[in-house]
């Protein structure tokens, strides 16, 4: 019980990770075709500024979790994806900095390197967990001895793309909404018409990508097993649906907790599709690690239960008071003080 | 060379460049809550000016810290996944409750801190910044705790194969991390006391912005003093747990080979690890070492010796990196102790400025070199006693623990010269900057 318990909290965690971060991916990848000029590109900055970095520290507590209730799987699974978790982390930190290294110093060259790194940063961690995770859903070609049997390229297989590119379209509409809610003018009646456009394509990489799981993963025997499950599927089609709904509406805030809906379903779909499993081995699915082969302790299980049932909500709730404190537009007042990117 | 020797290097790497800007964020957050806090009681414009200059430096910093800190984490599953299968269910649990319980109310609130001056009222906004370092604080303590119990696992029993988790109080409450964690977090008090005396004194030296930075210089020597007297005493508490949960430790860290009673301090020796024995030994004072680490004259010290070959730890670097870092703490308190005696009176003594100035890397230095005589000196053991360093590695070929080696040593380098250049750029400018 405790296993599934952290099973679910395990995805739950992941699930709000990208929500979050996925906005922030989303925005970054998308600034050098939707920005015009420097005040464009600040205005990007500036309004993932105050959320990007608490949003980044859903990751670290996602691998905290998994090294925490899971440490078998998070031996095998950060050791076998080895290049491309490395990948992914130098992206994080190129983009990281780039926030707060770019504006201090006005000068085009300088700024240009580190707008680079920003959609650099934002775009191969975006590509790179979806590839990832589709590979995780299909199963990672791991032999007793936890040894990959690959090299990135065994990844980006179709199905591991096609996870890719369902990832990147998805944060991309995500934070182009985004990017609605706290731009104005012209910079936002661009946002608004890349966000219709790019939701469209979500739509044809989330059916199609639901498609290929179909074919390529076991994701959909736990949902025939109980159908009662489809709900968390259904979730994710409705947010995807209001998502269009209010964006025809020109309600940008609840667009984007539409979009946050779907992703945290999507994410939720494929988590439960995997259950028990945590990391199948496509070579043979008895050395698969589940919630229950790869768990830490029954008191580690329970303490940090304990330890999730308190502070997870306190840092809902402060993070949540953070967004909400930030909710305006970023204006050109603010762009003009000290205090910004 | 071989996968793990390549892995231990890189870790190296990743924590050192780390910890370059983690003591900074620990003792900086401090000062600029101070200074805010005044700002708030007194309404005096200047406190919120030094509040706003210190903390910009703060943020360049702290950039650096958070993205250098995530890379550690995922290492220990990247490269030391038998390290974590085996110890995951106590080491991994302390680093989940530090991101959920200190992280991130650190990266939130330092993100309202910047962005939230005209959105916040003065005391909240003051109670931000007090946050932030009560936060990166906290998360000092988990850190080290885990740390601490690599060097003296307690409250665990091995059971399926792995360490397994018996007494959680007794892992996060035990002495060493108590100990080891006050020294580590006063190392970066001292690190941010001579940052911001060191970069006053700039200022002071080219008579620039003087009532500014003599009021920062003022509470930057006087933050100083206090933690460098504190440290030594720290040091001393530290050092002797040391002798006592981990004596091969303090073998190495003092060149001592022969088990012996009432043994000698020597202030300076070149171990000579081959034929176990020191090449030259000088000034000797006899039977201090025994009362100094076990508090008795005639107290008996085990000897590098009395340990097989392979469970001896490198003596030189572990020999070395501990007498520099105790040199160090000494010459700090000196300084500290000059510069407070002198500070109302300190635009008079450039040639003293100066010597701050350039004094800026000292804590650092002795900060990096503390980890060093830590981690060094605890080898061949990941977990002291339990588990070999040998035996931690995850199965990943030579090749890629190379590649991301020079990976991290490029992406590292050029952030760092970035980060300094920025630092550097902006503490020249002065509040003229604001």
């Amino acid at each position: 019980m405790l296993e599934t318990i952290w099973f679910m909290l395990w995805g739950l965690i992941w699930a709000i990770y990208f929500m979050l971060d996925g906005f922030d991916f989303g925005l970054g990848t998308l600034m050098p075709f939707i920005s015009e000029n420097d005040n464009d590109r600040r205005v990007i900055y500036n309004s993932l500024g105050p959320v990007w970095d608490g949003n980044e520290v859903w990751l670290i507590t996602a691998g905290g979790v998994t090294f925490a209730a899971f440490p078998t799987t998070y031996a095998v699974m950060f050791s076998t994806l080895y290049t491309p978790l490395l990948l992914i982390l130098f992206a994080l930190i190129i983009r990281g900095v780039s926030f707060e290294f770019r504006g201090k110093i006005d000068d085009p060259t300088w700024k240009k390197v580190w707008d680079t790194c920003l959609f650099l940063g934002s775009f191969l961690p975006a590509l790179l967990f979806g590839v990832a995770f589709a590979n995780i859903f299909q199963g990672i070609p791991f032999d007793k001895d936890g040894i990959f049997q690959g090299n990135l390229f065994t990844l980006l297989n179709p199905y591991g793309i096609a996870g890719g590119v369902f990832f990147v379209v998805t944060f991309l509409t995500h934070g182009a909404i985004w990017l609605c809610i706290k731009s104005e003018g012209r910079l936002h009646d661009k946002a608004a018409k890349w966000a219709s456009g790019l939701w469209i394509a979500w739509l044809v990489t989330a059916v199609a990508f639901l498609a290929f799981s179909y074919v390529a993963t076991p994701l959909y025997k736990n949902y025939f097993n109980n159908p009662a499950l489809f709900v968390v599927p259904l979730l994710a089609v409705v947010g995807l649906l209001l998502t269009r709904v209010f964006l025809a509406s020109q309600s940008y805030w609840k667009a984007w907790f539409s979009s946050s809906l779907a992703i945290v379903a999507a994410v939720l779909f494929g988590v439960i599709g995997l259950f028990p499993n945590l990391y199948p081995s496509s070579i043979d699915p008895a050395l698969s690690l589940t919630a229950f082969n790869s768990s830490s302790s029954p008191l580690t299980l329970k303490i940090m239960l304990g330890v999730a049932l308190i502070m997870v909500p306190i840092v809902i709730a402060y993070q949540s008071f953070a967004y909400h404190l930030f909710k305006g537009k970023v204006t050109p007042a603010m762009l003009a003080s000290k205090e910004s990117y | 060379m071989d996968a793990i020797f390549l892995s231990r290097l890189q870790f190296a790497v990743a924590t050192l460049f780390h910890f370059i800007f983690v003591p900074l964020t620990l003792g900086l957050s401090i000062l600029v809550a101070i200074m805010e806090t005044r700002y708030v009681r007194t309404g005096n414009e200047e406190y919120k000016k030094m509040a706003k200059f210190w903390g910009h430096l703060f943020l360049i910093n702290f950039a650096v810290g958070v993205v250098t800190g995530i890379t550690l984490e995922f290492q220990f599953g990247t490269n030391w996944a038998g390290y974590s299968k085996y110890v995951g269910d106590i080491f991994g649990s302390i680093l989940a409750i530090e991101a959920t319980v200190a992280f991130f109310l650190e990266s939130t609130f330092i993100a309202i801190w910047f962005f939230g001056w005209d959105r916040l009222s003065a005391k909240a906004h003051a109670a931000c910044i007090w946050l932030v370092a009560i936060a990166s604080n906290l998360s000092a303590y988990w850190i080290i705790a885990a740390n601490a119990w690599m060097q003296h696992p307690v409250g665990y029993e091995i059971r399926n194969g792995r360490a397994e988790l018996t007494d959680f109080i007794a892992v996060v409450t035990q002495p060493y991390a108590i100990t080891n964690y006050l020294h580590t977090i006063v190392s970066g008090f001292l690190v941010a006391g001579f940052f911001m005396m060191g970069i006053s004194a700039y200022h002071l030296i080219r008579k620039n912005q003087t009532q500014f930075f003599t009021k920062s210089f003022k509470l930057a020597a006087t933050f100083s003093l206090i933690f460098a007297i504190a440290e030594v005493g720290l040091g001393d508490i530290n050092g002797k747990e040391m002798a006592r949960l981990q004596p091969a430790k303090t073998a190495a860290a003092e060149a001592l080979w022969e088990t012996t009673k009432g043994a000698d301090f020597i202030m300076f020796a070149i171990p000579d690890e081959k034929n176990e024995r020191n090449l030259v030994e000088f000034f000797r004072i006899p039977k201090f070492m025994s009362k100094l680490v076990l508090g008795d004259w005639d107290a008996e010290m085990r000897g590098l010796k009395s340990w097989p070959v392979d469970e001896r730890p490198p003596v030189a670097i572990t020999y070395w990196s501990f007498r520099i870092m105790v040199g160090i703490g000494f010459l700090l308190v000196a300084l500290s102790a000059f510069a407070w005696w002198k500070r109302n009176n300190i635009e008079s003594y450039p040639g003293f400025l100066k010597i701050l100035l350039y004094a800026i890397p000292l804590p650092y230095i002795a900060a990096a070199l503390g980890w060093i005589v830590t981690e060094v000196g605890r080898q061949p053991w990941i977990v002291y006693n339990v588990l070999k360093t040998s035996d931690a590695h995850s199965p990943i070929a030579v090749s890629q623990v190379g590649v991301s080696l020079v990976a991290f040593i490029v992406v590292y380098s050029i952030l760092g010269f970035a980060a300094i250049f920025l630092i550097v750029r902006h503490a020249k400018k002065g509040i003229e900057a604001h």
